[in-house]
Parts: structure tokens; sequence; C-alpha cells
């Protein structure tokens, strides 16, 4: 908070002044004072200090009490549930991602235009509007969820697979999001040079464009994951909600709240946010060493 | 065959058996999770006639939805827009320590479960939360009131103008603004003449994922609302009690409203990203 308080150098004395500046540049332009007090302030308010009600609250359950709270057959279940699942779906949009990618930056065919735009439907969409649609369409009497019945006996919506199919609606558009700025990038002189050294197309795709991908892809499977494990509006609507079975770990913080297990409700959300903290530690570790790659 | 590729570099095309089975799997895979969901939005909505539509969206449980939908959005956005200004001019019009870390601070709420955005103010606010005791004495309610639907909305949108314009304006540099300075411009008259107009369409696209996200926002507030119908609904919780009651034609009805602003959302990125993308910002997710 010392950069906050003020940059009016003047008003300060020598040896405040002089650690102002080991940590912020000195500048001519003005306001930096005012918006980063703002920032701080707003931050601090809407965002740090909730968090911290939450680490206070999950604290108070005290160490033994903590791991009481969250080592239960029940909350296990959950985070298997939500971790397997949403490891399934980013595997999925991996997959079809990766070709969606591949097919809007290689091909040219009528509506790429739309096609590219709509890509983006999973962000704008509100989320439970997407639960309803998805369990209208996968139902045992929906169109899709019909037609997987009677073909394969299939059954999709109020089962673990219907949390894997709003899941995987969810993370859609993170792997084209980031594969195809990269291969939108990636040098054709490469594929050339392969292709005229007598690698064969699978050769030089193999061996020369997927290695520069494979960051990107990453780092989109690992957006669409840390997504997935936080997902509640679309999954509740379409999953059943079967404790143990289709219980996904969001489901049941708000479960234990409105049972007024304030601090079992906190413990949970406490481990699942440790979860997605480190998680985004491994994608911000990912992108730096995707950046080294694509500069070089 | 439909798929051309350029045609300009041999070497980098596919067989046509590969365009088509590649061009054929993405767009069966995008119309399966994104085009059927959608067109079974509008046709669950209007199964029933447009009639039944309309009923749904005029009953007073579903006006009241929607105006607090808005009245959320028209605090949160505004509130979100002042702070990613704020923010993006501290960070890159100046050099200081710990900057990486305050930007990470700013996109934390985008890592944070919906769910957890919203106990976190239950916590905090609620009854038995750390300042409960002391609202109640002051007749404060917070949790299960607007207020609470207002915070809720503000944490899940509160990276989006930011996170937009910091790439921008540290792409832009410092010197418009030097040279204004020098000139003899007051700071309030450089950020308006200067700042401003460089950064109007980014600021304009962040607004605009932080409205629809504002506006279709569900598990945060669902976990503050308490769910009291013509009180604390929005449309997306008034979308949920309309469905778990059965009642699926105004279930459908409301979602088609927010599944059209989504297009409209859409739609409107699209256009800023085609005819303004120099001026968005490069490094854009």
């Amino acid at each position: 908070m010392v950069a906050a308080s003020s940059t009016d150098g003047a008003a300060l004395p020598s040896q405040g002044r002089a650690v102002l500046s080991v940590l912020k540049k000195p500048s001519v332009i003005p306001g930096f004072g005012l918006t980063m007090g703002f920032t701080l302030a707003y931050l601090g308010l809407i965002v740090l200090l909730p968090l911290a009600a939450l680490a206070v609250k999950a604290a108070g359950l005290g160490w033994a009490g903590f791991w009481n709270a969250v080592l239960t057959p029940r909350v296990l279940a959950a985070f298997q549930i939500s971790f397997g699942l949403s490891l399934l779906a980013a595997a999925i949009n991996a997959v079809f991602g990766f070709i969606v990618a591949w097919v809007l930056v290689r091909y040219r065919f009528p509506g790429a235009k739309i096609v590219d735009a709509l890509v983006d439907l999973p962000f704008a969409l509100p989320t439970a509007v997407a639960g309803i649609a998805l369990s209208a369409l996968y139902a045992p009497n929906g169109w899709v969820g019909k037609l997987l019945m009677d073909w394969f006996g299939l059954k999709v919506a109020f089962t673990p697979l219907g949390i894997a199919i709003a899941l995987t609606f969810i993370g859609l558009p993170f792997v084209v999001r980031t594969v195809q700025p990269i291969l939108q990038d990636l040098p054709p002189e490469e594929e050339e040079a392969a292709a005229s050294l007598g690698a064969t197309r699978w050769q030089s795709f193999r061996r020369v464009v997927f290695p520069s991908l494979f960051p990107a892809l990453l780092t989109g499977f690992a957006l669409a994951f840390a997504r997935g494990v936080g997902e509640y509006g679309s999954v509740i609507f379409i999953a059943g909600n079967m404790p143990g079975v289709s219980e996904i770990v969001p489901l049941l913080i708000v479960i234990k709240l409105e049972q007024y297990d304030y601090a079992g409700a906190a413990a949970v959300a406490t481990l699942m946010l440790a979860a997605s903290f480190a998680l985004l530690l491994l994608l911000n570790l990912l992108q730096a060493w995707m950046r080294s790659r694509h500069a070089r | 065959m439909l798929a051309k590729t350029s045609g300009q570099r041999p070497a980098l095309d596919d067989r046509s058996w590969v365009r088509g089975f590649l061009i054929l799997s993405a767009l069966g895979f995008l119309l399966l999770f994104l085009v059927l969901p959608l067109v079974a939005v509008f046709v669950e909505a209007l199964h029933r006639g447009v009639d039944a539509y309309w009923d749904a969206l005029v009953e007073p449980d579903a006006l009241s939805a929607i105006q607090l939908t808005l009245i959320v959005a028209a605090i949160a956005v505004p509130l979100n827009l002042v702070f990613g200004v704020a923010a993006s001019w501290c960070i890159s019009k100046f050099d200081f320590r710990g900057k990486g870390l305050l930007i990470t601070l700013i996109d934390l709420p985008f890592s944070v479960s919906p769910v957890i955005s919203g106990i976190i103010y239950v916590l905090l606010f609620g009854l038995h939360g750390v300042l409960g005791p002391f609202l109640k004495s002051q007749g404060v309610q917070i949790i299960f009131a607007v207020p609470g639907l207002v915070l809720a909305t503000i944490f899940v949108t509160f990276p989006f103008v930011a996170r937009e314009l910091i790439p921008l304006m540290q792409e832009q540099g410092t010197e418009e603004e030097e040279a204004a300075l020098v000139l003899g411009a007051s700071g309030w008259q450089t950020f308006w003449r200067v700042t401003l107009p460089n950064i109007k369409w980014g600021l304009l696209y962040g607004v605009l994922l932080c409205n629809a996200r504002a506006m279709g926002e569900f598990g945060a507030v669902s976990v503050v609302s308490g769910h009291i119908r013509g009180e604390t609904n929005t449309m997306p919780l008034h979308v949920e009690i309309l469905y778990n009651e059965y009642n699926f034609v105004a279930a459908f009805s409301v979602a088609s409203v927010l599944a059209m602003l989504a297009l409209v959302t859409l739609v409107a990125k699209t256009v800023l990203e085609w005819r303004f993308g120099a001026e968005l910002a490069a490094t854009r997710h």
C-alpha cells in the first residue's frame, strides 16, 4: 500500500521518495496514486476480503475438523466425478477443438466465418440456458437422446454421461481459441521444407506441425478442464444429481450451504479453490513454456 | 468438392478425402453441441404457439425477473468499467514492482467456480457469516437481497474490462499521453482526448462481454439470491424455477430471451473484431 498512498514526491521526505522510486519508476503521467489506490481498494473489497472470509471460516474448523469435513465418501465421490468427467470433456474438446481449429484456419468452405463466430457461443450463452437446452436434447424423449436410446440403448441425460456432455459444451471454445492463433502464425515454409525433404503429409504433420501446436493444445485442454471443474449451471439440469453417482462438487457445496452446514461448505469450497489455484499455477507455467516455444 | 484450400501452397494441401472428413467431423461436432441446443431453446419455447410464449414473458414474475436482471447489470457493469479503466491505466502507463502479481489477482475471479463466488459473500455477509451479526444489528440485508446479487455479479464479471484493456494499452505505450502533457493538457484532458479515443473499441468489447456474463450469470447469484419470487429472482434463476416446476414452455420462453441476448452479443463482438480488429488487443481470448 506504500505505492498507493501518494505519488506526490514533494510531500514526502527524501527517504520516502527513495523507497517509492524503488517500487515505482518516476513518470510524467499523472494519476498513479488515484488509479492504483482505487484498483487496490476495489480488488481488496470485492475479491480478496470475501475470499479471506472463506479461508477464515474453513480455518475455524481446525486441521482435523477440516479433513473430517472433506474426507467423507460423498465429498470424495463428488471430487472424483467432477475431476474425472472434466478430464473426459477436456479430452473430447482437445480432439474436436483441434479439428475445428484446423478446419477454420486451413480450409475454406461456405459459412466458415459464421462457424468461427459461433464457436464462442458457450462463452455468451447463459449456463442455465445451456443446461436446460442440453437436457431437453439428450433426455430419453429428446431429439438426440431418443436416437441414442433407440440405436444404442444409451441413456445420456441424468447420468454421468450427461455431465460430460454439458462440460464438453462449456469447454468447447477454449481449445479452438488457443490453437487457432498459433496455427495461423505457423510459418508455411516449415511444412514446405519437410515436403521437399521427402516427408509425407502425415509425417510433416506429426513431426513438424503438431509439435509446434502441442503447447497451445495442452493450454486449451487445461483451460477447458479448469472451467469444467467449477461449472455449475449447465450441469445440474442434465446431471440427475445422485449423491455418489452424478453429484458434482459445486452442487455439493450448494447443498451443504442449504443445510446450513456453513463450515462444511467452506471446507469443500476451500479444497476446490486450492485445486483451482494449483491448476492456474500450472497453466501459467504452461503459457510461459508456450511463449518461449513460440518465440523461437 | 466444396472444400478448397488456398491452392497457393501445394505442400500444405491435404488430400480431398482428409479435407472432407475433417470438415464433416468439425461441423458435425459443432452441430451436435452448439447449433442443436440453440435451436432447441427456440423450438421448445414456441411449440405451444406464440401466445403461450408471450404469456410467459409478460407474466408479473417474469417481468420482475427481467427488471431485476437489468438493474443488477446496470450497477455491476459500470462499476467494473470504471475499475477496468483505472486498473489498466495504472498497470499500462507506469512501471512498478509487483505488476505481474496485480494482473494475476485481477484475473483471479475467472478461475473461481461460480458457486464459490457466491458462497464467499454468504460467509462474509450472511446471518452466520463474519459480518452477519453486525449487519443484522444495523438492519442491513445483503444476502438474499439485491446487494448480494450485485456483489456476486461484480465478482464474476470483475476481470472482463481490465483484461481487454491492459494488453491493448500496454501495446499503445505512453508516448501520445506524454506528448499531450508536454503540450500543456491536464491529466483528465489527456485521458478524455487522447487515451479514451484510442481504447474505445476495446472498451466496448470488454463491456459487451462483461454485460453478457452479468445478465446471464447463474451459479453465483443462485447462491446469494434465496430464490424469492418477484423479489430476488433474476432471469436465469427464473428459468431454473420454471424448469423445476415442469413449466417447460415458460422456462424456454424466458431462456430464449437470454439466448437472443447471447446471439446479439456474438454478432456485435464479431462485427467489432472484423471492423476494428487492429484496435482491439492482440492477445485476446
